[in-house]
């Protein structure tokens, strides 16, 4: 997919208009969710570099610990940036909650989308018994949705 | 023996693809300087027109945040390692709100 900018045209390796995901780890980020609300809730799910095919569910602080911001710890982004690196790992998605509103990228969430290889994936808590589930490019500040296909068993979680 | 310093995936169009680069300077500012010379638009990623660290981006020395060790007047010597990752933040907060809290 290549995506207009103001400077130059780029393009990014593997990227599909859709997010591929296993059910495993959907319902582990959605309980990850349903257990830090009324705070957001963030974390990333690693994959092998180039593969976009999220593996491994690493759930992380929220530094902010907010109903409605979310801030990775820096030292804790580091360790798992750097755990990611010796892996052959990237972030394939990173992932929040939002507790009272829509599953859709604030203006916040677009100013600080800073990986552009990643699916953003928001959750929204706001009905207590029912989960909306949505994911977005976010490059250079545009927002594009793509399906979210939940899969069965592609990993073990 | 100089700085490494290793650049994200979002600015590696400044670095020519390169994940990997070298620089020289005795504290961070002069460190991102000496990149800009080689890497022009770097510093403007990475620094507020106020000449503060930019809020988008956390920088590291070694694995210290350079939030704690003085920001831009950390001390850089040969051998180090800095790493530049994009901040991971957002949430359902208006932007300004946010930037308020972070006190960034």
């Amino acid at each position: 997919m290549c995506t207009a900018t103001s400077r130059v045209r780029k393009c990014h390796g593997n990227v599909n208009p859709v997010l591929t995901i296993d059910r495993a780890i959907v319902d582990a980020i959605v309980a990850h969710a349903r257990r830090d609300h009324p705070d957001e809730a963030c974390g990333v799910v690693a994959g092998p570099i180039g593969s976009d095919v999220p593996t491994r569910h690493i759930p992380m602080d929220n530094a902010a610990r907010s109903m409605t911001f979310y801030e990775f710890d820096s030292m804790e982004h580091l360790r798992v940036w750097r755990e990611m690196d010796d892996l052959d790992e990237e972030p394939v998605v990173i992932y929040h909650s939002h507790t009272a509103t829509e599953a859709y990228p604030s203006r916040t969430d677009i100013s600080f989308a800073g990986e552009p290889n990643a699916h953003y994936l928001l959750v929204s808590t706001r009905e207590p018994d029912s989960e909306e589930i949505r994911s977005f490019r976010i490059v250079d500040g545009v927002v594009t949705e793509e399906e979210v296909n939940i899969v069965d068993a592609t990993v073990k979680a | 023996m100089a700085i490494e310093v290793r650049v994200p995936t979002i600015l590696r169009s400044y670095t020519g693809g390169s994940k990997i680069v070298e620089g020289a300077g005795d504290t961070l500012i002069e460190l991102i300087d000496d990149l800009d010379a080689k890497h022009n638009g770097l510093k403007g990623r990475l620094i507020t027109p106020e000449g503060g660290l930019h809020r988008f981006v956390n920088i590291y020395v070694n694995d210290e945040d350079v939030r704690f060790l003085g920001a831009l007047d950390a001390k850089v010597k040969d051998g180090d390692s800095v790493t530049i990752l994009p901040a991971v933040a957002g949430g359902a907060l208006g932007f300004a709100a946010a930037a308020a809290l972070l006190g960034k």
